[in-house]
């Protein structure tokens, strides 16, 4: 832990096929913090997880990211999640053949039962219903998200990178994705909680706005929930919360 | 160690549990190279078996209305490193009959060997019958293997095939089924393969959807690496009202290995619909990434999407 910050993202420029999509982006997460990214759809906050995840295409034009203190912008995926980030996609993969509890086992440092078990049920499934099903087309996008959820919980990594993890998933169930994350954190895990509704907000510690690839601001939950929720309408880029 | 202890063995490590082979409750059959070390009926099930120089010819005789309640047991071996094996089994399966065959070759020293089946199966009216196989053809990639069969399914009979090939090396296979399916009838050819060195994968599968109302699927799932081919021909034909064809082919290649499907929709009855898809490709990156980012490098990955894909 480097000054109180376990991920720091230091002028972070990303373009892809020749467009920027991320502009000079900064911010830090305390570990064990909730950080909330509100943006609209299209604002960057996808490309900005994949960008912190390392994923193939998604390397910056400039810019730095910093975990625990340690230069990680070359790193690559793997090495990444083996210093203990990991990100849950917004749309998860569907993997043939793999069953859940393997599925599960694969980011656990020792699997046991009881763990996968207790993953399951934080996300809101099953584990009766859920450990021997594959993780296939089979599954609706809402049962896929909550699986990928349960992985990440699993793991218990140390910076979670969620995005919308409360999209394709009903309304009633945002309280358990909230206490999911919560949980998360009682874990001492940093969760960058990703998402476009406002009703997910007080769940975090802390948030930003992000507007066309941009942080426009970072502060207390509630006044970016207001600001975003009332005034958010598409602008200019780069205009300022007043 | 005996020639039967020798091919139990073999049969073993190729994933068959040799208690079936020895019980006398169990239908089962064993052939090492051309000679047929053991062979035991149950009521209302006959098996013929006649040595060739080069093989075994075999009749498997299901009379009809029999319902098997354990699958029937089927090992055929060669164990030295260099052989011929030619199989000709003729399957009757009886008006209303159900079985299911569990068959295993291996070929675990294989350097220079053939293995060849010349099948004929013909399932009758309202019959079912599975045969599942699975094949070891050693470390070297030393076996050419050619499973030849002119399936024929009669009105509302249903024929389940699969194949996996998918520990060990490969060799080269030729695979070749054509499946007739009368009015009502089923057909399932299911096709799992794992190639890498140079081995060479021929899938061809062929259902004829001849009766109203037939439904076939073809199911190929194969992986290739290094220089490894593989090529699946999959060919429908929808020649009754009503008739359902579908083809599902998936190929993943990495390295230098070259994969390629060629469907082939044949339509000639209005009423009839068959489609396909075929996705031929690397591993897909969403899932590359994702495993990736539960900790897991590269290879690792690449292997257990491949593996939970052959499943
Ligand atoms: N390969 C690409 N080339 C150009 N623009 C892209 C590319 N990929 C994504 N974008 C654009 O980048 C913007 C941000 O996308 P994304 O990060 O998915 O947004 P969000 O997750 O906030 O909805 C979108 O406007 C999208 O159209
Ligand atoms: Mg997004």
């Amino acid at each position: 832990m480097t000054n109180g910050y376990m991920l720091k993202v230091e002028h972070l420029w990303l373009e892809r096929d020749g467009v920027t999509i991320l502009r000079d982006v900064n911010l830090t997460v305390a570990p064990a913090q909730v950080f909330g990214l509100l943006g609209r759809n299209g604002c960057g906050k996808s490309t900005l997880a994949y960008t912190l995840m390392g994923c193939g295409g998604y390397a910056p034009s400039s810019g730095r990211i910093l975990f625990d203190g340690q230069d990680i912008t070359q790193l690559s995926v793997t090495e990444r999640a083996r210093l203990g980030m990991t990100l849950a996609w917004q749309d998860p993969a569907r993997f043939e053949g793999i069953k859940v509890k393997d599925y599960l086992a694969l980011g656990m440092r020792e699997p046991s039962r009881a763990e996968m078990e207790e993953a399951l049920t934080a996300a809101g499934l099953s584990p009766f219903t859920y450990m021997e099903r594959a993780v296939n087309d089979v599954l609706s996008g809402g049962e896929r998200k909550r699986i990928e959820l349960a992985a990440v919980y699993a793991m218990r990594p140390r910076l979670a990178i969620l995005d919308e993890p409360d999209s394709g998933i009903d309304v009633l169930s945002l309280d358990a994705i909230g206490r999911l994350i919560r949980g998360l954190a009682a874990q001492g895990t940093a969760v960058l909680l990703i998402t476009h509704r406002d009703e997910m907000v007080p769940v975090a510690d802390v948030a930003a706005l992000m507007c066309q690839g941009e942080i426009l601001e970072v502060g207390d939950p509630q006044t970016v929930r207001d600001y975003y929720a009332r005034r958010c309408q598409p602008c200019e880029a780069g205009q300022k919360m007043p | 160690m005996s020639d039967f202890d020798a091919i139990l063995k073999a049969y073993e490590r190729s994933g068959g549990n040799p208690h079936f082979l020895r019980s006398s409750k169990v239908v089962s059959m064993v052939v090492s190279g051309n000679r047929v070390l053991g062979a035991n009926e149950v009521c209302g099930v006959h098996l013929f078996a006649e040595e060739l120089p080069d093989g075994v010819r075999a009749r498997i005789v299901v009379e009809p209305g029999v319902k098997l309640p354990t699958p029937a047991h089927l090992c055929f071996g060669v164990i030295p490193n260099e052989g011929v094996q030619r199989i000709l089994p003729v399957f009757e399966i009886g008006a209303g009959a159900a079985v299911e065959f569990v068959a295993h070759c291996t070929f675990p020293n294989a350097e220079r060997v053939v293995h060849l089946m010349e099948g004929e199966i013909h399932v009758g009216r309202g019959a079912s019958m599975a045969y599942r196989e699975t094949h070891y053809h050693g470390e070297v990639g030393g076996a050419e293997v050619a499973p030849k069969a002119q399936v024929t399914v009669d009105e509302g009979g249903r024929y389940t095939g699969e194949f996996v090939l998918t520990s060990g090396r490969v060799g080269v296979l030729r695979f070749d089924y054509v499946v007739n399916v009368a009015a009502r009838g089923v057909a399932e050819l299911v096709t799992k393969a794992y190639g890498y060195g140079d081995d060479q994968i021929v899938v061809q599968e062929t259902i004829r959807l001849g009766g109203e109302g037939a439904r076939g699927l073809v199911k190929a799932r194969i992986a290739v690496r290094d220089r490894a081919t593989s090529q699946v021909i999959g060919t429908t034909e929808g020649n009754a009202p009503l008739a359902r064809g579908h083809v599902d082919c998936v190929e993943i290649v990495r390295d230098q290995a070259v994969a390629s499907a060629i469907p082939v929709v044949k339509v000639t009855d209005p009423r009839a619909y068959v489609t396909h898809e075929a996705a031929i490709g690397t591993v897909d990156k969403k899932e590359l990434e994702t495993l990736m980012a539960r900790g897991l490098d590269e290879e690792r990955a690449v292997d257990v999407i491949i593996r939970g894909m052959l499943q």
